[in-house]
């Protein structure tokens, strides 16, 4: 089992014949992902890797029966790409592109309402179940099959996270980048649900940053709802105040979003924090142990 | 991206919205100058940074005649003013916004934001003005009102005069805030703002609503679509390293520490920041290359962390996705050999084609120091800056 995506999804990648989207393509083929389908419009017809390019997203729905989409369209079309997807009510809409206008997300979420598609990201590193489906950017040999679960604001501290995990030992049901923008589809809560209510994943590492209060919803979230060990870590512990860290949604202003409060409030819920990045795979497995976990976690 | 108050302004009143006649000035004759023009009996001398508190930290004059004007001119200008926006070194003031005194009867409160919770434009009121709505907000929060805006439709006119009631501006000028509120809401849309303040509000003793100040911060990732945004940036406001590094596209930060950092990813750059500083080090700086860096980009960050002098080691720290870790190394090489190192460096590479860029380092003939993981890269860099 796994949360999202296993061996059975049909992925569309839109934007498939730019460089970036090629590359990728490649590798989660490689990795064998089935990518059923792309889309570029105006190179309907064309094939590229051996996947069809249709037009629109609709006809390769028809075509292929797709359900899950891949976006890497560049920033100002990427709005768009995503509310095309959500039309052609596919299950599910990863968006990879980074530095899309935060006021078209906003536009993106409100159109989202009611309909069925769950949006994953934008600027996130995709969502990979381990020997099974990679959808997105991450490095795939890093991830082995297993019983965590990982969701992170973060693409590189996760296979950061990841990468620990599986030197340990510690193999993964699905690893989720929920991306860095303050305005994104799918939040920690969300994935806490699938993963709480996945019978194969057996304990969780969450992986946030500063900015926003997220952290501090998904803590009290997981102490009145988790069943299950949850380790955490919060990045930007030294970054000053007023200064914004790359993503759009990692910044302290007014006082509000430091680490210090997110690792307080998730001490509070019974979550172990890692004290710093290189210990995430060391806590989470004191943790398990803990919760007498550990054999039945360990993979490899 | 930020702007100064006096183009806040101009933007504001291009959308209807009722603002102080002034003018911005770059001299005390050009202050004297502009005072004549508005011929009023009060002129406010006005400190353009980008940056809040102008007032507290006696950035703001009022001048009763035009000696005033020109002595306050000549007093400001070239002032390091420090707020608490500003950080204790402080901006230097480089220019005057030159403007018509208000009659004020009343300040308040009105800010526009992104919000996260909701995924929408928020809007916030109180008749709190002219203070730190943090303060208002942690000491009387039931003064601040808030209308969340539907974005199919936009904010209504209802929700701007809920608001502007919920403020308690007097009755017969409800009206007047409101369609204040609508200008306000179309130019932060138009033009893709993510924060706009108002503060203060006023109501004048002629029965008139005016913006008195404009603290406009703009969504960086819309920029591309709003040439006349771009224009107004002021360099000199900037850190002389960021401005190299948004060349390149690089997220750039200067910090005051003395280990350079070199990393992939926003969230790992913190992270290894924050490893730095738990081995007793400090960074010098934050900086993301991001996911589609070229060799030539890589190349140009290095060369950007090498210019700051007290960087005394450099730490590579990279976890290739999108990011291939021979392009890591390529730009690595070519800058080190085109600048020269003469500092210490370790280098961490990690993911996508992690072999192919460890070969390249190896074969470079480079002074680098490997590292297996980010505590070891920390370690290592820590010790050899001492």
């Amino acid at each position: 089992m796994s949360v999202y995506i296993n061996k059975e999804t049909k992925v569309l990648v839109q934007g498939i014949t730019g460089s970036t989207a090629l590359f990728h393509t490649k590798q989660m083929l490689e990795y064998g992902t089935k990518v059923v389908a792309g889309v570029t419009p105006g190179k309907g017809g064309t094939t590229v890797e051996g996947v069809p390019v249709f037009n629109t997203v609709v006809d390769a729905v028809e075509a292929t029966g797709c359900n899950v989409s891949v976006i890497y369209v560049p920033a100002p079309f990427a709005a768009d790409a995503i509310l095309e997807a959500v039309d052609a009510d596919l299950d599910l809409v990863i968006c990879i592109t980074e530095h899309i206008p935060v006021l078209d997300m906003v536009k993106v979420k409100r159109y989202m309402e009611g309909k069925k598609t769950r949006l994953i990201g934008p600027n996130c590193p995709g969502v990979i179940t381990a020997d099974e489906c990679k959808i997105g950017i991450m490095p795939g040999y890093i991830h082995k099959k297993g019983h965590v679960g990982v969701v992170s604001r973060s693409g590189t501290l996760t296979y950061e996270a990841v990468h620990q995990l599986s030197q340990e030992g510690i193999g993964q049901t699905t690893a989720v980048g929920i991306g860095g923008d303050p305005v994104n589809g799918t939040n920690f809560i969300d994935v806490l649900k699938e993963f709480n209510e996945d019978p194969e994943t057996y304990g969780v590492v969450m992986i946030g940053e500063i900015g926003g209060t997220a952290e501090e919803e998904a803590a009290e979230w997981i102490k009145a709802n988790m069943t299950k060990p949850v380790v955490g870590f919060i990045g930007g512990q030294t970054a000053p105040p007023g200064k914004r860290m790359g993503h759009a949604g990692a910044i302290i202003s007014g006082g509000k979003g430091t680490a210090a409060d997110k690792i307080k409030a998730m001490n509070a819920a019974g979550i172990q924090v890692a004290e710093t990045p290189s210990v995430i795979g060391e806590t989470f497995i004191k943790v398990i142990k803990e919760h007498g976990l550990y054999e039945k976690c360990k993979t490899h | 991206m930020n702007i100064h108050e006096y183009q806040g302004k101009e933007i504001l009143r291009q959308y209807g919205v009722s603002v102080p006649n002034g003018r911005v000035a770059f001299s005390p004759e050009e202050a004297v100058k502009v005072a004549k023009e508005l011929s009023t009996s009060v002129v406010v001398v006005k400190a353009q940074i980008h940056a809040g508190g102008r007032g507290k930290a006696g950035g703001v004059k009022i001048a009763k005649n035009l000696d005033e004007v020109r002595s306050y001119s000549k007093e400001l200008l070239g002032k390091v003013l420090v707020t608490h926006q500003t950080g204790p070194e402080g901006k230097e003031v480089k220019r005057l916004y030159i403007e018509e005194g208000s009659d004020i009867k009343k300040e308040y409160y009105l800010g526009f934001v992104v919000d996260r919770a909701t995924s929408r434009i928020t809007l916030m009121g109180s008749e709190e003005g002219g203070m730190d709505i943090e303060e208002v907000a942690e000491a009387t929060p039931e003064k601040i009102f808030k209308e969340i805006v539907d974005p199919a439709i936009g904010l209504t006119g209802f929700q701007a005069r809920r608001l502007a009631f919920n403020m308690n501006i007097p009755d017969k000028l409800i009206n007047k805030a409101a369609s204040l509120m609508l200008g306000i809401y179309k130019a932060f849309t138009e033009k893709d703002a993510s924060i706009l303040e108002i503060n203060p509000l006023v109501v004048t003793g002629d029965g008139n609503v005016v913006a008195l100040d404009a603290k406009f911060n703009f969504d960086g990732n819309a920029l591309y679509r709003h040439k006349d945004i771009v224009e107004l940036r002021d360099f000199e406001e900037e850190d002389p390293k960021e401005i190299e590094a948004s060349k390149y596209d690089l997220s750039y930060i200067s910090l005051d520490g003395s280990i350079g950092c070199m990393v992939n990813g926003a969230g790992l750059a913190m992270a290894t920041m924050d490893t730095i500083s738990y081995y007793g080090g400090s960074p010098a700086n934050f900086l993301d290359v991001g996911g589609g860096a070229t060799a030539e980009k890589v190349t140009e960050a290095f060369k950007i962390i090498l210019s700051d002098t007290s960087v005394k080691g450099i730490f590579v720290n990279i976890f290739g996705g999108i990011m291939k870790c021979d392009i890591i190394a390529e730009g690595v090489i070519t800058a080190a050999k085109e600048v020269g190192l003469n500092v210490p460096l370790v280098v961490r590479l990690e993911g996508t084609n992690v072999e192919l860029g460890k070969a390249l380092l190896n074969e470079s003939g480079i002074n680098i120091v490997t590292a297996d993981s980010m505590a070891d890269g920390a370690r290592k860099i820590v010790e050899l800056v001492g």
